[in-house]
């Protein structure tokens, strides 16, 4: 209990903050905030991002929850992706008039 | 704002590491290709550092500006200049939020930052070291170190480092009303009675060389400016963002009939510019180094919250980890 | 003594040449003409809404004293936030009555021009905010009433004062949500919070009891437009309150006295004191435009 009697003062943990701002908008990452729990997270961020009126709907992460990729991954993680053409609609050609959506 | 880097000697005497040259260069070249240099990202240890100090002394900026402001909320004189005013103090303490949130991630965390503040080791701009005497005060206050604030911002908001950059982008947003509040405050005292011009007056002339002074000393004598320039974190000289200032304003005073305190001050048709006087240095540095009118009163208020809110940081701690391991529910509390 | 000097006690006329006039007691100086404190509205309307814009008013006053002194930099946030809200329905409120009384009084001229004796808020608002265990119980106990008054005001039957209700109520679910966490984190976080936020709440409790004062004013809004009356509310208040101090380990006080007197404008000593800060700048230029 001594633990509890007297813990460390800090500025509390970090969390992460999502906002989505519209009607079937994603969530963005908007910044983060300190609390010590999930309802203190939520309060605390919709404070210090939701003032302003354009905020519709909260996520809040703690921040040592979010796993990201490397920049040193990049190369091998995306440089293929940009380019496999095929997977574009613009790959492929269609004869003018024929609507193929 | 209150980009103005103040180094002391014991910053420029901090040893410089040696940087891997190809590393080095191909950082750079990111910059030169206006890229955004994020938190996982390599970067040269003195980028950091600079980084660090820069967003560190601008945080710690807002939070102690919100106690000059803050000295006239009980006293607004009216219930739409309390409530504005309030919500310009709020904005600051949010300001103070994001950036101390953008530098905690370059790995220094807010208690660390905190300790620098109230040990009197962290520098914020000199300009929250002078008295609100007056109402008078809160407008000028708006209309100068806010509109000094916003010349030096809206180039932030292309810093390399994409943290930073982003919380500028939000805090731009949010600044206008700021210097609109004041500038409005200061026109309608122009207005006002003999009593409330000579407040408006009075304010300006106490107000006017410290809000020069926010930019800080000329580049010339700053080694760091060049490697900031260079980084893109800083895109204009002091001298250069101060002679903007300085234009925009006093077209603004002369619309409002208030006189600068600067009897040199005069336009120079061939460089567009006004010329203004010269500044006491002097009195730049011994604010700087703890000697303002408020320096003593401002630490002393930021460290007596401090204490006196420990026992309250404290039981927070205590009650979340009495509930660790037990199911996170973000969305009831007990009076839902 | 000679017979023409000031006699040594001019009020009983000791020592004068001629006998005193002497009044006989059946005889009075007429009715009692209503004062700020007398308890005799003019409209009972316009009294109704000064009860609530002044409790918001100087709550409101009392958190944006926190600003730049709150524990960490959120709670800095947080009561400015609450604190501009209430300043704000307060605002609404003023509007309300100042539509009704109908004399060309703005909520300017009620905010910083009345002395203390015609405030109508409850002196639990009025209270110095003390430490942060203090401000939290007070805006916990002040809100978990307002939470249900607003809603039930909201049906009234006055478009503005209804409307004025409906905006009120969503931001006091806000601030009770906010004030109810803080209660239970103090309540039952370390030894110290759990001894401060008790102390708090013992302090301010025999306060609560003026929040359900109702009178002849309650009685003829109720009748005017459906306008709650506040007594019928204090079961569930009473439920609500101790349900939270129960889950924070906080034992429900027990008052041993009942100060009472705000809404006529019988006010603790704070209030003059708050004011005379509140409205300095103000009085010191009347007329003047800011």
């Amino acid at each position: 209990m001594d633990a509890l009697a007297a813990p460390a003062d800090s500025q509390w943990p970090l969390w992460e903050v999502f906002t989505q701002e519209a009607q079937g908008a994603p969530h963005e990452h908007a910044g983060s905030v300190h609390a010590v729990d999930a309802e203190q997270a939520l309060q605390n961020a919709r404070d210090v991002f939701g003032r302003r009126g354009k905020v519709i709907s909260l996520w809040v992460v703690p921040t040592e929850a979010i796993v990201a990729s490397a920049p040193s991954d990049a190369g091998p993680f995306f440089d293929p992706g940009a380019e496999k053409a095929y997977r574009h609609p613009y790959f492929y050609k269609v004869p003018k008039g024929i609507r193929v959506y | 704002m209150y980009g103005a880097n103040v180094e002391t000697a014991a910053d420029r005497k901090a040893p410089a590491p040696v940087e891997d040259p190809a590393l080095l260069a191909e950082f750079q070249a990111r910059i030169d290709r206006g890229e955004s240099i994020e938190p996982k990202d390599w970067m040269p240890a003195r980028y950091r550092r600079q980084l660090v100090r820069m967003m560190s002394q601008h945080a710690h900026s807002e939070i102690v500006g919100m106690l000059p402001e803050g000295n006239w909320i009980t006293r607004a004189p009216n219930l739409r200049r309390k409530m504005a005013l309030i919500a310009k103090v709020q904005d600051e303490a949010g300001h103070g939020h994001y950036i101390y949130c953008g530098t905690e991630t370059l790995g220094v965390s807010r208690d660390e930052l905190v300790d620098d503040l109230l040990a009197g080791r962290a520098k914020y701009s000199q300009i929250f070291n002078y008295p609100t005497l007056t109402w008078a005060d809160i407008g000028v206050i708006g209309w100068f170190v806010d509109g000094a604030a916003i010349v030096n911002q809206t180039v932030l908001a292309k810093a390399s480092y994409g943290p930073y950059a982003r919380a500028m982008i939000r805090i731009c947003k949010e600044e206008n009303f700021h210097k609109r509040q004041g500038f409005e405050i200061c026109a309608v005292l122009s207005q006002g009675t003999d009593a409330q011009r000579e407040m408006l007056q009075d304010a300006v002339n106490r107000w006017w060389w410290p809000s020069l002074m926010m930019f800080g000393p000329s580049d010339t004598d700053s080694p760091n400016s060049r490697d900031l320039l260079a980084w893109r974190i800083k895109r204009f000289t002091n001298d250069e963002l101060r002679q903007r200032f300085v234009n925009l304003t006093v077209p603004q005073a002369q619309a409002i009939g208030v006189r600068l305190p600067d009897p040199d001050l005069r336009y120079d048709a061939d460089t567009q510019n006004w010329v203004f006087g010269e500044i006491d240095w002097a009195e730049f540095w011994a604010v700087v180094n703890g000697n303002g009118p408020c320096n003593r009163e401002r630490l002393a208020a930021r460290n007596k919250a401090h204490a006196d809110g420990a026992w309250v940081r404290q039981a927070a701690t205590a009650y979340a980890a009495k509930r660790a391991g037990a199911p996170r529910d973000g969305g009831s509390t007990a009076a839902a | 003594m000679a017979p023409d000097a000031t006699p040594d006690e001019p009020e009983t006329g000791a020592g004068a040449p001629v006998a005193p006039r002497i009044v006989p007691v059946t005889t009075t100086l007429g009715p009692l003409r209503p004062t700020a404190t007398s308890g005799q509205p003019a409209d009972a309307f316009v009294e109704y809404c000064l009860r609530l814009a002044d409790d918001r008013l100087v709550l409101g006053h009392r958190l944006s004293e926190w600003c730049g002194h709150a524990p960490i930099l959120e709670e800095d946030i947080a009561l400015a936030n609450i604190a501009l809200d209430l300043i704000g329905q307060a605002e609404a409120f003023f509007s309300v009555a100042a539509e009704a009384e109908g004399r060309g009084r703005t909520p300017d001229d009620f905010a910083y021009f009345r002395d203390d004796v015609a405030f109508r808020n409850a002196m639990l608002c009025e209270l110095p905010n003390g430490d942060f265990g203090v401000t939290i119980a007070r805006q916990f106990l002040w809100t978990a009433l307002q939470v249900p008054f607003t809603k039930a005001l909201s049906a009234a039957s006055h478009a503005q004062l209804a409307g004025a209700a409906a905006k009120a109520h969503k931001e006091h679910v806000y601030h009770l949500r906010h004030a109810a966490d803080w209660v239970l984190k103090l309540g039952d976080g370390t030894p110290e919070s759990h001894a401060r936020v008790q102390a708090a709440l013992d302090g301010l409790w025999p306060y609560t009891d003026e929040l359900f004062y109702a009178d002849g004013v309650d009685a003829a809004v109720a009748a005017l437009v459906g306008a709650p009356v506040v007594t019928a509310l204090r079961e569930d208040w009473a439920r609500t309150v101790e349900a939270v101090l129960r889950q924070a380990t906080l034992s429900v006080p027990v008052a041993d006295w009942t100060p009472a007197g705000g809404r006529l404008g019988r006010h603790t000593e704070h209030l003059g004191h708050m004011l005379a800060e509140m409205q300095s700048l103000a009085r010191a230029h009347p007329g003047a435009q800011w």
